[in-house]
């Protein structure tokens, strides 16, 4: 067994009287993709904020391993209009990049030779593509993306995610993510958490995607997504019947 | 002559780099509520016989800090802000006008009296200048990152909070420099006018900073000029000037959209 990059213990966070996270253990250990999926004001971001740092727990603790390098990628980002942005020079913020790093992170994440383009100027799915290419460049342990991929159309999504398993594989960083993607991001992933203000069922895609929980929560939902997934790894042609063209590429 | 031209490139150099990120994180109201509480400062300096940019500093941080405290308590930022602002300057009025032993020029503090500066206040001008120059310098990669996106800056090691700290700090440094130069009525037009001129030019963050900085001094320089040719009063000529060239600076903008 090996140290895990983050573990928490017993983690709460409160906002005054609102409980957003109750007693959570977890821990991301090097190497693996773990999904957090839960309904909205689950917190689900609450929890990848804790990993980063970016919050101070009520009670419980969190321990990061010494040196760990975090790759961020956030929800959206929102560039004032006002502010003037290459990638290049985006990408090296805080810390200065060399032109060779910047290309080659570039490169990585799927959008090669953007430097002087204008943040501005970028589609949705090249911005969340240069994101990612940001958070590489530190050559993260773990890299962590919020709902990364929620501007764009299912197709985009799947590429971006395809995209994140093979820099996992590439760099053997770890991948924590949250995503409303259940049946894309389910299969890209080796453990997947379903978060409710307590963890509420976890483990493999498939025992997930399979436990009474989590059907409960996802509803309607729950029955594309399972469909989806066996239909990737079971070829199960039957269940994926009702789903649209598009989704059953 | 030369003493007023130096207070107001000094002062054009405190304003405008920091000015960019008044603008880049839309804290222009925020801007004018500390300035507007910076007369409440000079009250209290002429009150106690204090030096005014001692009273304004204090008065400029006290309001940042009320602001920041203040926010997100059930009224949205700009609504919090006009309140505080205006309530700001009011009061400071009103407690100037209990100041009965002094002699006070009013004007002299909502315009600005380029063409008083003494030597001592020449000497703060620069002084002032310089720290807010190297302060923003010293913090520009962390400063923004923290503008990006706050999670963003965590995940790098980053406090956001203590970033804005730094600008807060820098903001009450420039109102107090700026008082003697513009007037409170006027500091966040030149915080903010030059930076929105620059921006159709620049490409990075940096050169919309440098070109900001040139802008404002030549506005402070040509408003200079202007108010003696014309015999018009000095710190609000300096904002016409400025304001001249974000008009001509937009007509490019569009004209280069259009075309």
């Amino acid at each position: 067994m090996t140290t895990p990059l983050v573990r928490m213990e017993r983690l709460s966070v409160r906002y005054g009287a609102n409980t957003v996270l109750d007693h959570v253990d977890f821990a991301i250990e090097p190497g693996e993709i773990v999904t957090v999926v839960g309904p909205n004001g689950s917190g689900k971001s609450t929890l990848l904020r804790a990993v980063i740092g970016g919050i101070t727990p009520s009670a419980g603790r969190v321990t990061r391993g010494a040196g760990l390098r975090i790759g961020y990628v956030p929800q959206k980002l929102v560039l004032d209009s006002t502010l003037p942005m290459t990638v290049g020079r985006f990408l090296s913020l805080p810390r200065r990049a060399s032109d060779a790093r910047t290309r080659d992170a570039l490169d990585r994440a799927g959008v090669p030779g953007l430097q002087a383009r204008q943040m501005a100027a970028l589609s949705g799915g090249q911005f969340q593509r240069v994101l990612l290419a940001r958070a590489l460049l530190v050559q993260p342990d773990l890299l962590i993306l919020d709902e990364a991929t929620a501007g764009l159309d299912q197709p985009g999504a799947a590429a971006f995610y395809r995209r994140i398993e093979e820099v996992r594989s590439e760099t053997g960083c770890a991948v924590l993510m949250v995503s409303h993607d259940l049946h894309v991001v389910m299969s890209a992933s080796d453990r997947v958490i379903c978060l409710n203000g307590h963890i509420c069922c976890e483990g493999t895609p498939q025992v997930v995607a399979e436990a009474p929980v989590y059907r409960a929560l996802f509803g309607e939902g729950t029955q594309g997504t399972l469909a989806l997934y066996q239909h990737h790894h079971d070829h199960d042609h039957e269940a994926h019947s009702h789903k649209t063209p598009e989704d059953a590429h | 002559m030369t003493r007023a031209a130096l207070a107001g490139v000094g002062t054009a150099l405190a304003a405008a780099p920091l000015g960019c990120f008044v603008v880049w994180r839309r804290m222009a109201y925020f801007g004018d509520a500390t300035a507007h509480a910076a007369i409440l400062g000079v009250a209290l300096s002429l009150a106690l016989s204090l030096p005014v940019f001692v009273g304004a500093v204090i008065i400029a941080l006290v309001m940042a800090a009320a602001v920041t405290l203040l926010t997100g308590r059930g009224y949205a930022m700009d609504t919090l802000l006009g309140v505080m602002a205006h309530s700001a300057l009011a009061f400071g009025l009103v407690a100037v006008s209990f100041l009965s032993g002094v002699r006070i020029d009013l004007m002299a503090y909502l315009f600005g009296d380029i063409l008083s500066v003494s030597r001592i206040d020449l000497a703060v001008i620069w002084g002032g200048a310089l720290v807010v120059v190297a302060l923003v310098a010293w913090r520009w990669s962390a400063l923004l990152t923290a503008t990006l996106n706050p999670d963003l800056a965590r995940a790098s090691g980053i406090a956001p909070q203590r970033e804005q700290l730094v600008l807060t700090v820098a903001l009450a440094v420039v109102v107090a420099v700026a008082i003697k130069v513009v007037g409170v009525l006027l500091i966040t037009a030149m915080l903010i006018i030059p930076a929105a001129t620059a921006r159709p030019f620049a490409r990075t963050p940096e050169t919309m900073a440098i070109i900001a900085t040139i802008l404002a001094m030549i506005a402070a320089w040509g408003g200079l000029q202007a108010s003696y040719q014309f015999d018009t009063p000095t710190g609000p000529t300096i904002v016409c000037v400025v304001a001249a060239m974000f008009a001509v600076s937009s007509l490019f903008d569009g004209v280069r959209r259009a075309g």
